[in-house]
């Protein structure tokens, strides 16, 4: 079995073990506690309101509001770690037919490895640090590794076969 | 009694061009990769079903209760009644639960037969002994069947009984057959290290698309699943880039304006408001479902290309079954788009695509039993001949 392939089908296993290992202590520690977070924000901000207090209303709201974006993240994070694990395995087990040289074949399983490992990591960051411009900058620059690299995949599918 | 192996099905017609032993060290019976690829489809199709009825019956109702929701709590806020809104919260968290669990249910248990399958392709390079991978494929099933159950009883079971504060029985038996799935990825981690130790692989890999007599099934459905997942990535790309922050920002402007017209008792710019959360609600709702499920078909094909040496089905409902799946593939994520332009339609179109491929997967699901049930019958009339040789 080649470099890549191993790349793939080991980073993928292994990101797809810790995608579900997150998303399971997310949801025993972190999540019930959210969602009662979330709601009982709102509630609290109609409820302030309903009293005439505003300000406490205000701020309910914008508590909600900071809660709902860690827990989109949260979820998004879980799951594109999985996601694109599984995408990783399955290119793992046909990486053969990328017609490209195993040198850049390598290179292309990193791109997809690194990125498919950063992208959701940048997300989680966002949650610690919100709207920071460099976990953004890291979001984009690690999706575009994925797109990049599942780019240059399909171009290595589709080349005619050479002895490479 | 002595008995001749015959080629099945009996019927020329509907034979495949290879025979069916061909593929026998691949398809062993009852050997994981089996009950990873029996298991896995299931599990995807039940998925997809319940997800299909879940848009039908349940998902536009729910939604319109989550908008009668807000404006009676915005009647009672008009009215100065803080006891009324939290009691209308109580309710709205209800709504908002029983969706959200059935919404986590469907993709959890697609996730878990994607993963079946996936561990079905990668059985040769997990050096792990025959019961034990069987073992494993029986558990890793186990705990695909029970997380999405264990999600779906979660808005109904509550705390009932629970000792926990926040965690129900549900939760549990959710939480515990997340942590099988994870248990036997490790071993099968583990078994792939071991693998890369000795370089002996454990059992045939699956047949390459060079060897393949039918390779145009095969190859419409890994080309086409690369291209929809690439193009899931770059509508991800876009959303992400262009509406996510957009419609964060929005989403508590709305609620603020919401909540300021309540206290003035303005009750028209109440229900404007409430319509406009709607509309955003189901702005991200049809962007975010299009994006994970034109990527989710993509991923789906790319997996059954992998499978189609095993579906015992005449070239011909081959390629059908492969241009219903591609198509619905397309016609769901689209149509989910168009909702937003075209209304109930859209949705109506976008449950037929999910049908279709619903449909295209079941077809293949029933190739693969008959090659499996073949199979084992010649396995069957082999060994009895062998016998009465003796």
């Amino acid at each position: 079995m080649t470099g890549s392939r191993k790349l793939l089908i080991f980073g993928g296993i292994a990101l797809a073990a810790f995608g579900m290992l997150y998303g399971l202590q997310y949801a025993l520690f972190v999540e019930h506690q959210t969602l009662d977070h979330m709601g009982g924000s709102l509630a609290q901000s109609f409820a302030a309101a309903a009293s005439r207090n505003l300000a406490q209303s205000q701020a309910a709201l914008e508590q909600y509001g900071d809660t709902k974006y860690d827990y989109v993240r949260q979820v998004d994070a879980h799951s594109h770690w999985i996601g694109l694990a599984m995408l990783m395995i399955v290119l793992g087990v046909i990486f053969q037919r990328v017609n490209f040289s195993e040198g850049i074949r390598q290179l292309v399983a990193f791109s997809l490895l690194a990125g498919s490992a950063l992208f959701p990591l940048a997300i989680i960051l966002q949650t610690y640090h919100h709207g920071a411009m460099g976990l953004k900058a890291l979001a984009v620059v690690s999706s575009g590794l994925v797109i990049a690299g599942l780019t240059a995949t399909a171009w290595g599918f589709a080349r005619p076969r050479t002895a490479a | 009694m002595p008995a001749t192996p015959k080629s099945f099905p009996d019927r020329a017609s509907s034979a495949p061009a290879k025979p069916a032993l061909a593929l026998a060290p691949h398809f062993a019976p009852m050997s994981a990769r089996r009950l990873y690829i029996f298991g896995g489809i299931a599990l995807i199709a039940a998925g997809l079903l319940f997800g299909d009825i879940f848009a039908v019956f349940i998902l536009h109702q729910n939604a319109a209760l989550q908008g009668e929701a807000l404006i009676a709590a915005s009647r009672a806020v008009a009215a100065g009644n803080a006891a009324a809104v939290n009691d209308v919260f109580s309710h709205l968290g209800n709504v908002l639960e029983d969706r959200g669990t059935k919404v986590d249910a469907h993709v959890h248990m697609i996730g878990a037969g994607y993963l079946a399958l996936l561990l079905a392709l990668v059985q040769p390079y997990i050096a792990l002994s025959r019961q034990t991978k069987k073992s494993l494929a029986t558990l890793f099933i186990a705990g695909g069947v029970f997380l999405p159950v264990g999600i779906f009883l979660i808005h109904y079971v509550g705390l009932t009984g629970s000792p926990f504060t926040a965690i129900g029985w549900a939760s549990v038996l959710a939480d515990s057959a997340g942590a099988l799935l994870i248990l036997v990825l490790i071993v099968q981690a583990w078994g792939f290290r071991q693998y890369l130790r000795s370089r002996q692989l454990s059992e045939p890999e699956l047949p390459a698309l060079e060897r393949s007599g039918d390779s145009m099934p095969r190859r419409a459905l890994l080309t086409g699943g690369t291209i929809l997942v690439l193009l899931g990535f770059l509508h991800g790309a876009y959303y992400a880039g262009t509406l996510l922050y957009e419609h964060e920002r929005m989403e508590t402007e709305i609620l603020q304006r919401l909540i300021n017209a309540a206290t003035s008792g303005n009750l028209d710019v109440v229900t404007t408001e409430v319509n406009n959360f709607g509309g955003l609600a189901a702005a991200r709702a049809v962007n975010i479902a299009a994006h994970s499920h034109i990527i989710e078909f993509g991923l789906l094909a790319m997996l059954l290309s992998f499978v189609q040496p095993f579906v015992f089905l005449s070239e011909k409902w081959k390629r059908r079954w492969v241009k219903l799946l591609l198509g619905g593939s397309v016609i769901l994520p689209v149509f989910v788009l168009l909702e937003l332009k075209l209304g109930l339609l859209a949705g109506g179109i976008a449950d037929v695509g999910g049908l279709m491929v619903l449909v295209g997967l079941v077809g293949m699901l029933v190739g693969i039993l008959r090659y499996s049930g073949g199979l084992d019958v010649e396995n069957y009339v082999e060994s009895d001949a062998a016998e009465g040789a003796l």
